[in-house]
């Protein structure tokens, strides 16, 4: 089963140094309750505002695996599919919070045996909440 | 209190999770997807594919009955009021569509303390029916003020 998905690679050919399409979504404030009911992840700490106060949280905080899912989402659409996506790594630090736009920036750190490494973050207001991301993205699909 | 890493090496029984095509399109709605291969059963076979396609990140939907006893496990002894989850890997195989029955079987691989932290290592492994591995996973989660 490869390369069935071109008609939606959006990238073309990856270089080293290239800046991957920036992903940029704003989570709104019942994101966190569709992804732990499609996750099955429902802890309090992303659901419950009251409790997440109580245990010294802001507020709701977004689920470290949804917003990994947007660092993928970033890998995929630039590669034209989820086939492409074969390997991914993240540090989870801070805490991602609904309301406010989450972009994830990836570049392209090198290209060998049609498999692109890219190394890639997800920042809210200027702060990371993913950090050393890297991506192993299959390019040559024949 | 110092980790206690005689859980290191266990292993827990293999869960089967059967891939449903609702469950695909609702993870992906709630993660952002518009690609219908995720979506459309019609878009997923014009390409090629037998049903929807799960999105890579998807294995955290079938692995979590098999990993999920291991980090509850009271051996392992996690304290969950300060834990958080550091990090996390993937490594998938070929993609995973509905219908499929995915097996996970979860391991504990390291536990050690650093600076006042327990570091917590699992590994999971999922296999398709086919008997090919559709995904290799490493969770670490870190436990402040051990």
């Amino acid at each position: 089963m490869q390369g069935h998905v071109d008609e939606h690679r959006a990238g073309g050919v990856m270089r080293a140094g290239e800046q991957l399409p920036e992903l940029r979504v704003t989570p709104d404030k019942y994101l966190t309750v569709r992804y732990a009911g499609a996750s099955g992840d429902f802890n309090p700490i992303h659901i419950d505002e009251e409790f997440a106060k109580a245990v010294g949280l802001p507020g709701k905080i977004l689920h470290g695996l949804w917003t990994m899912a947007q660092v993928a989402r970033a890998q995929t659409e630039a590669a034209g599919g989820p086939e492409a996506l074969r390997r991914l790594s993240v540090q989870f630090r801070g805490m991602g919070v609904p309301e406010q736009e989450l972009v994830v920036r990836s570049t392209v750190r090198e290209v060998a045996d049609g498999v692109a490494t890219i190394d890639a973050v997800a920042e809210q207001s200027g702060k990371k909440i993913i950090r050393n991301a890297r991506a192993e993205v299959r390019i040559d699909r024949s | 209190m110092p980790v206690s890493t005689e859980a290191v090496g266990k292993t827990y029984p293999p869960v089967v999770y059967a891939v449903g095509r609702e469950k695909v399109r609702e993870y992906a709605a709630a993660t952002g997807e518009s690609n219908p291969v995720h979506l459309d059963p019609e878009g997923a076979r014009a390409a090629g594919y037998a049903d929807v396609v799960a999105p890579p990140m998807f294995a955290v939907v079938y692995s979590a009955p098999a990993i999920g006893p291991a980090i509850l496990d009271p051996e392992v002894g996690m304290n969950f009021a300060t834990m958080l989850h550091g990090g996390q890997e993937f490594e998938w195989g070929p993609v995973v569509v509905a219908g499929d029955e995915i097996t996970t079987a979860a391991t504990i691989k390291d536990i050690s303390e650093r600076g006042g932290m327990g570091f917590y290592v699992f590994e999971s492994t999922s296999t398709n029916q086919r008997g090919e591995t559709a995904c290799r996973a490493t969770w670490t989660n870190i436990v402040r003020g051990v």
